[in-house]
């Protein structure tokens, strides 16, 4: 048997923080949501982070800097190491659509921990740029006129409010198949933590 | 309504509602740790995040431009009915006498006589239609006018090395803001809405209007305003709102 690193120390680490960091955006940014709902309807409080719409706030823009500085430590590896275009490149609709389908029909091509299935590929490259729409619309929200010509490229601040409000479920919807999967496929779990997986030949 | 209720109350009652409390309290402890609305008030992390706001305040003053102006919009664009907003509900807006204003001056500035009303109409007069942002996320355009408050900062032979400009309020709100928002050309002490008398709701006699800030550093009634180095806080502020709260 042989064991092999599938995910290096500085994805593990970053995984984590960023775990802990997107709780803390997202459960923040229910409770500021709550505040002046764009649609119809509230987040339930027991899943928000705050208490009330202060606390959010000091939640939201403190857990802004562990996001954004983590995810700058991450993209800078992912893209100097090679990282990036090893484990999610290429990435083809058609070969996407085929493993979707292959996916739903129970046949989860993922034998192979090491190498990331057309799926699985564009589900994390999704991930990644739904951030960074997060990141910007955020930073649009935040400072509207400081930052007017990134506002005006999503429709100034209530265009941004929708754009970053989408940007969120969009995140959300990955993230929970992501847990989905990785409950039906158990023994990717402990890799995130280890880094590495015993090959069987 | 509710005080009434609460103050005839029989005791069984309120053991009652006592035991309802703790028994939801038990069965939403884990959520509600995972959710944090008790971790917010831990002594220990509420002296972070209000770090972390100072550490903020500091990031938006690097950030802010003083020469940099808020977009201003047609009239066309103005929000119809502006929302009125406060820490008290609209009934409960103070009537202000016009006749009686004396607008007082106080800390660093050399002219500490008071204003009257008509003083304040016969000054140099300007106009935005601006977006107004709510802290709680919705915002609104508006048209404002009234004496731009670097003019009358120097009028009053204010000392523009000090830190800050603080408020007091005829409805009992304060606040204060840094000097160099109040020197942005577009901070306004604003007399009129939509080419009207500010009528009581939005302020009157006097509010301050800073497009470059948060709804809720837009003191209205304005009674008098000092000029400091020592931080005077504010109304939100104190409770945990940021204080530079800057667009």
């Amino acid at each position: 048997m042989q064991t092999v690193l599938i995910h290096p120390l500085v994805v593990r680490i970053t995984h984590w923080i960023n775990v802990l960091a997107i709780l803390i955006m997202i459960t923040s940014g229910w409770a500021i949501y709550n505040a002046s709902p764009l649609f119809g309807f509230e987040i339930p409080y027991a899943v928000t982070l705050g208490g009330w719409l202060a606390g959010a706030l000091q939640w939201h823009f403190a857990g802004m800097w562990l996001f954004a500085l983590n995810g700058l430590v991450y993209l800078a590896y992912g893209i100097a190491s090679g990282h990036f275009r090893r484990k999610l490149l290429p990435v083809t609709p058609r070969a996407v659509l085929h493993d979707i389908r292959e996916a739903l029909r129970g046949h989860l091509a993922h034998d192979d921990l090491s190498v990331y299935n057309a799926a699985q590929r564009a589900a994390y490259v999704a991930l990644i740029l739904a951030l960074m729409l997060l990141v910007a619309t955020g930073l649009a929200i935040w400072k509207p006129v400081q930052f007017y010509s990134l506002a005006r490229l999503m429709g100034d601040y209530e265009g941004a409010r929708y754009l970053h409000f989408f940007a969120m479920s969009a995140v959300f919807l990955i993230v929970v198949i992501h847990v989905i999967m990785v409950i039906l496929v158990p023994r990717t779990f402990p890799t995130m933590f280890t880094g590495r997986f015993r090959r069987t030949p | 309504m509710d005080r009434n209720f609460s103050i005839h109350r029989s005791p069984e009652v309120a053991n009652l509602e006592r035991r309802l409390f703790l028994k939801r309290g038990l069965s939403l402890g884990a959520l509600s740790l995972l959710a944090g609305c008790e971790i917010t008030d831990q002594e220990g992390v509420q002296r972070v995040l209000l770090a972390m706001s100072r550490w903020n305040d500091g990031v938006q003053d690097w950030l802010f431009d003083p020469k940099r102006l808020a977009p201003e919009f047609p009239e066309s664009q103005i929000t119809r009915p502006f929302p009125f907003n406060g820490y008290y509900p609209e009934s409960e807006v103070r009537e202000i006498d016009g006749a009686s204003y004396k607008l007082e001056l106080a800390g660093m500035v050399r002219e500490k006589k008071p204003w009257t009303l008509s003083e304040l109409y016969a000054l140099p007069q300007v106009s935005q239609v601006t977006r107004h942002i709510c802290v709680e996320g919705w915002s609104a355009i508006g048209k404002w006018s009234g004496v731009r408050f670097s003019d009358f900062l120097a009028r009053i032979g204010a000392d523009t090395s000090a830190k800050y400009v603080g408020f007091q309020c005829a409805d009992d709100y304060y606040g204060s803001i840094d000097m160099a928002t109040a020197l942005h050309p577009q901070t306004q002490l604003s007399l009129r809405y939509a080419d009207e008398t500010l009528p009581p709701k939005y302020g009157y006699p006097m509010k301050l209007r800073i497009p470059t800030k948060l709804g809720f550093k837009n003191p209205k009634h304005i009674a008098a305003i000092f000029v400091t180095n020592e931080y005077p806080g504010g109304y939100w502020e104190d409770k945990g709102y940021n204080w530079y709260s800057g667009s």
